[in-house]
């Protein structure tokens, strides 16, 4: 075929439109006629943050049509989680938003005890919301640079990921684990953090401001930063609202909406921080509320950091229905032995009943609708992803933008397929 | 638990929490489409007749009091021992009044649901995913196609009777050069502990959840 297409110009040239039967028509002077087609983004594309496959009808460069075709990662979580005992299922909400999984299992945890009525101590409340902020800076830290990257800069997420090595280093200590951390559990979280811990935390915390502001000195005022960001994908308020958006899509578009104050859980509400609001809705606007999100989760931080000092007592439930006795116990008493091996075979069980827990997650609203049987296992465990309707907004807020655009707007979206296929 | 049955007429109304009340209001008003609600833990539920949920949806993001003007959730939920075997349950929210409502209808294989497309764009996928995992169909869905599985996946996997292990697995064969489909073939059967312990099982299993154990030796003492 490829021989056949070098001589096509020179035929073209040969042919008349009489020829040709009028089919081959003299095209008109400054107009170019295009041809309609589809092309597949994705499934392996780096800017499709994953495993995502866009089928895109294009006019030229324009984008008519965009269908996502999603679940080339499902794992059918939910599935495997009416067959596993409540805490056997903490794991899985690492591997839903994989970015910053702690925040994932505080909602999976904050389902239970409110079907189990079980209650968490003041320092492990901390302790959690002090994570899911790391959790906000994890995410936005990743969103931000890669979105960079997305559109030509490759400095920023090497800075980026550097700063996120430090937060994993904090996840491993406090949990021993990098990224699944597994680290809250119904009625607390697994283990006290160490002092170093928190002092090396408020360490950080306090030199972070400055990488910060690094990262903007590279993205902020960029003008092909800019020329790519400002003024695409705009979501007015009311479409934001209309398409069931939440976190920085609709705090982007202006709507003061955020979980932590509007409808605060854990000791939010005695945290003092601000809620970023974009004013156009654009791509660009929801890069700036990320960037000053992670400056008012350095704040939490801090504050976490400060009242860790005064707060003492245990980080997990006394209830010893729901949580395991410590190790050391289990080494010298029988009786702790055989509570021990009963919670982490049979589990615990939950009264039926159902509820809906919800966090801000970094990426919005992330909710589980649990029902439960009065048995060890969840009868129906169902996981709202706020990427799910984010994703899904992809065709009405590509429309009519440019090919090159469709990255762009990927990248503010703040997609990660772990929570949308499940 | 508080089961708030609309008999209960004898309490009166401002004694009630704010959602009870809401909850009493929105009946009164849907005639008939609202048959049952109730209150547990902090979060109110409505029960819904099936074929007019357009009509309570509607009314739930435009009446002035409810304003739920935003969906939260659709999902499936599947009790196979029911003559009407799936739930299917709708969360919404309202930023402007800052409260949560969740609505439930039943159906079953063979009937449709109208869909919530109409109401709620976002509907669209969430209505898809149910039908893809539990085969809900819902009427007047623009675009009902599987969302989640495999192209050209068979069954229902969230269906309580769908195996854990699934019936087809794929892998690459090098000779075709491609990925094939063949059936499950499992080194060792699967297995399914039971954990549960009969005595603290049974005495938490409540009517109506489907679970009920009887103690080794207690089968005769029900006679």
């Amino acid at each position: 075929m490829a021989q056949e297409h070098d001589t096509i110009p020179a035929k073209l040239a040969e042919r008349t439109a009489d020829e040709d039967g009028g089919a081959l028509v003299e095209p008109i002077p400054g107009e170019v006629t295009v041809r309609k087609f589809n092309i597949n983004f994705g499934p392996q594309h780096p800017a499709a943050h994953g495993v995502l496959r866009l089928v895109l009808e294009l006019d030229g460069e324009m984008v008519e049509r965009v269908d996502p075709h999603i679940g080339l990662l499902h794992r059918g979580t939910e599935k495997l989680m009416e067959a596993r005992t409540y805490l056997q299922n903490t794991p899985y909400f690492d591997r839903l938003d994989y970015v910053a999984p702690m925040n994932q299992e505080h909602a999976w945890c904050l389902a239970i005890e409110k079907l189990v009525g079980v209650d968490v101590p003041r320092r492990a409340s901390v302790i959690r919301v002090l994570f899911s902020e790391i959790g906000r800076i994890l995410n936005h830290l990743l969103n931000v640079t890669t979105q960079a990257m997305d559109v030509g800069a490759l400095t920023p997420p090497l800075w980026g990921f550097e700063e996120r090595e430090k937060l994993m280093i904090f996840y491993d200590r406090a949990s021993g684990a990098r990224l699944h951390a597994n680290y809250f559990r119904p009625g607390g979280v697994r283990q006290d953090l160490p002092e170093a811990l928190i002092a090396d935390i408020g360490t950080w915390a306090t030199a972070f401001p400055k990488v910060l502001d690094d990262i903007e000195s590279l993205i902020t005022g960029n003008r092909i930063f800019k020329q790519r960001n400002v003024d695409i994908g705009i979501v007015s308020r009311q479409e934001a609202i209309d398409w069931g958006f939440s976190g920085v899509m609709v705090r982007g578009s202006g709507i003061p909406w955020d979980l932590r104050r509007n409808q605060p859980y854990e000791c939010y509400s005695e945290m003092k921080f601000d809620i970023p609001l974009g004013k156009n809705g654009d791509c660009y606007d929801r890069y700036l509320c990320r960037m000053q999100e992670m400056r008012e989760s350095t704040k939490i931080i801090l504050q976490c950091v400060e009242l860790l000092g005064s707060v003492k007592g245990p980080v997990l439930s006394e209830d010893g229905k729901v949580t395991a006795p410590r190790r050391g116990q289990m080494k010298q008493s029988m009786e702790a032995l055989i509570h021990h091996f009963k919670l982490f075979t049979e589990g615990f069980h939950v009264p039926a009943g159902e509820a809906y827990a919800y966090v801000e997650a970094p990426k919005g609203e992330f909710g589980v609708y649990l029902v439960a049987d009065g048995t060890n296992k969840p009868y129906r465990a169902k996981i709202r992803a706020p990427g799910f309707p984010h994703l899904q907004a992809m065709d009405w807020m590509n429309r009519g933008h440019m090919l090159a655009d469709v990255a762009a707007i990927l990248g503010s979206l703040d997609i990660v397929f772990g929570e949308i296929d499940r | 638990m508080t089961d708030v049955v609309p008999e209960a007429e004898a309490t009166p109304v401002d004694e009630l929490p704010l959602l009870v009340q809401f909850g009493q209001q929105i009946q009164a008003k849907l005639n008939g489409a609202v048959h049952a609600f109730k209150f547990e833990y902090g979060e109110l539920t409505l029960s819904a007749d099936r074929d007019r949920i357009v009509e309570v949806l509607t009314y739930l993001r435009d009446d002035a009091d409810c304003r739920f003007h935003q969906l939260v959730d659709i999902c499936g939920v599947d009790y196979p021992e029911r003559e009407r075997r799936f739930d299917v349950v709708y969360h919404l929210l309202s930023m402007i009044k800052n409260h949560r409502i969740r609505v439930k209808v039943q159906t079953d294989e063979d009937t449709p649901v109208p869909t919530a497309t109409v109401v709620y764009p976002p509907a669209d996928w969430f209505e898809r995913e149910a039908f893809d995992m539990y085969g809900v169909f819902f009427d007047g869905h623009p675009d009902l196609r599987r969302l989640l599985t495999d192209y050209g996946f068979h069954g229902y996997p969230l269906r309580k009777d769908f195996p854990m292990t699934g019936y087809v697995e794929v892998r690459y064969d090098d000779e075709l050069k491609r990925v094939v489909y063949e059936p499950v073939k499992l080194t060792q059967e699967f297995r399914q502990f039971d954990f549960l312990s009969p005595w603290e099982g049974a005495r938490n299993a409540l009517p109506g959840t489907g679970y009920h154990y009887t103690l080794p030796g207690d089968e005769k003492a029900a006679k």
